[in-house]
């Protein structure tokens, strides 16, 4: 049963990747190319006459490269996502089959891309010094680990309470010891400070959006396909074509 | 649940014979999958930026922009 949903994951993963790219191409290029141009005119300043070689021009970028980048991340989340759902399918409980994938994809966007945002938010090119790169991927992965650990704690909250309290009073319960664990290790891990102070902030702020949009279209599309696939492997598993 | 399955028009299915597919059958995918998602994850978010296992810049400019929007730290 799991490598029937394996493969479903990753292909409901890369049909939310292809959607997600496609919409990031449209709504988000225009600002990664406005960041790239800030830069250029910032280094043409600094250093006249240093431009720099480009190894991989910008319509790569945004064309295969930018399509590459989303459907191996989708593919890769979409077959951790169905090994999740084969878990707790039936474990966290009784939701039909599409709901499930649909509320998880909504749990993932919460855990995998709003907590860290909110303490690291995606930052355009331009944005971000070169010396501290180390620092600040440890601190991302730090925040990704410590958002995936609450959503741990929370769960656990949520199913030692079961048939003690009324669904709603472990929901509130879970959540809340989510957001109490986020909130401490977000209070802990180090404050990053490093947009340059004439970077236009409409310009970071239509990045942002657009980024964070992106991966929203992505874990709604993917949970929403993925639930169709699941539902259908599942009624034929039990012969219950209607 | 029953009427939230109403709602939706979504019934829980069972899972085969058992209402959930047990842990052994979950195990060996759950620890491969796991294995092979890592290593591309690591291609996409990670390599000749804060890592490199290959020499130069070429992944890095290659999935940059993927690498931005995804909201891993670039350069």
């Amino acid at each position: 049963m799991t490598k029937h949903l394996l493969w479903r994951g990753m292909l409901a993963g890369s049909i939310g990747a292809l959607v997600a790219a496609t919409l990031a191409l449209l709504f988000a290029e225009p600002s990664i190319d406005a960041a790239i141009a800030f830069e250029a005119h910032r280094a043409a300043h600094a250093m006249s006459g240093m431009a720099d070689e480009e190894l991989v021009n910008r319509t790569t970028q945004k064309g295969l490269g930018l399509y590459t980048a989303m459907i191996v991340y989708g593919a890769a989340l979409g077959g951790l996502f169905a090994i999740v759902f084969a878990a707790a399918y039936g474990r966290l409980g009784q939701l039909g089959p599409r709901s499930m994938s649909l509320l998880m994809a909504l749990a993932a966007f919460v855990v995998i891309v709003a907590v860290p945002a909110i303490k690291y938010p995606p930052t355009p090119p331009a944005v971000g010094l070169h010396e501290t790169v180390r620092l600040r991927t440890g601190a991302y992965f730090a925040m990704l680990a410590c958002s995936l650990i609450a959503a741990i704690g929370g769960i656990t909250a949520f199913r030692r309470m079961a048939g003690r309290h009324a669904l709603m009073d472990r929901l509130a319960i879970g959540l809340l010891a989510f957001i109490a664990i986020v909130a401490l290790l977000q209070a802990l891990l180090p404050v990053i400070d490093e947009v340059p102070g004439d970077f236009p902030a409409t310009l970071l702020w239509q990045f942002r959006v657009a980024a964070i949009g992106t991966q929203g279209a992505f874990w709604l599309v993917m949970g929403y396909a993925f639930g169709r696939f699941a539902e259908r492997l599942l009624l034929a598993r039990n012969g219950a074509f209607q | 649940m029953a009427s939230v399955a109403a709602t939706f028009d979504d019934p829980f299915v069972p899972a085969g014979t058992v209402p959930a597919i047990p842990v052994a059958d979950i195990a060996p995918w759950a620890v491969f999958a796991t294995l092979v998602a890592l290593i591309f994850l690591y291609f996409v978010s990670t390599e000749q930026g804060a890592f490199a296992v290959f020499k130069g810049m070429y992944v890095h400019e290659f999935v940059h922009d993927g690498r931005h929007l995804l909201g891993f730290p670039c350069h």
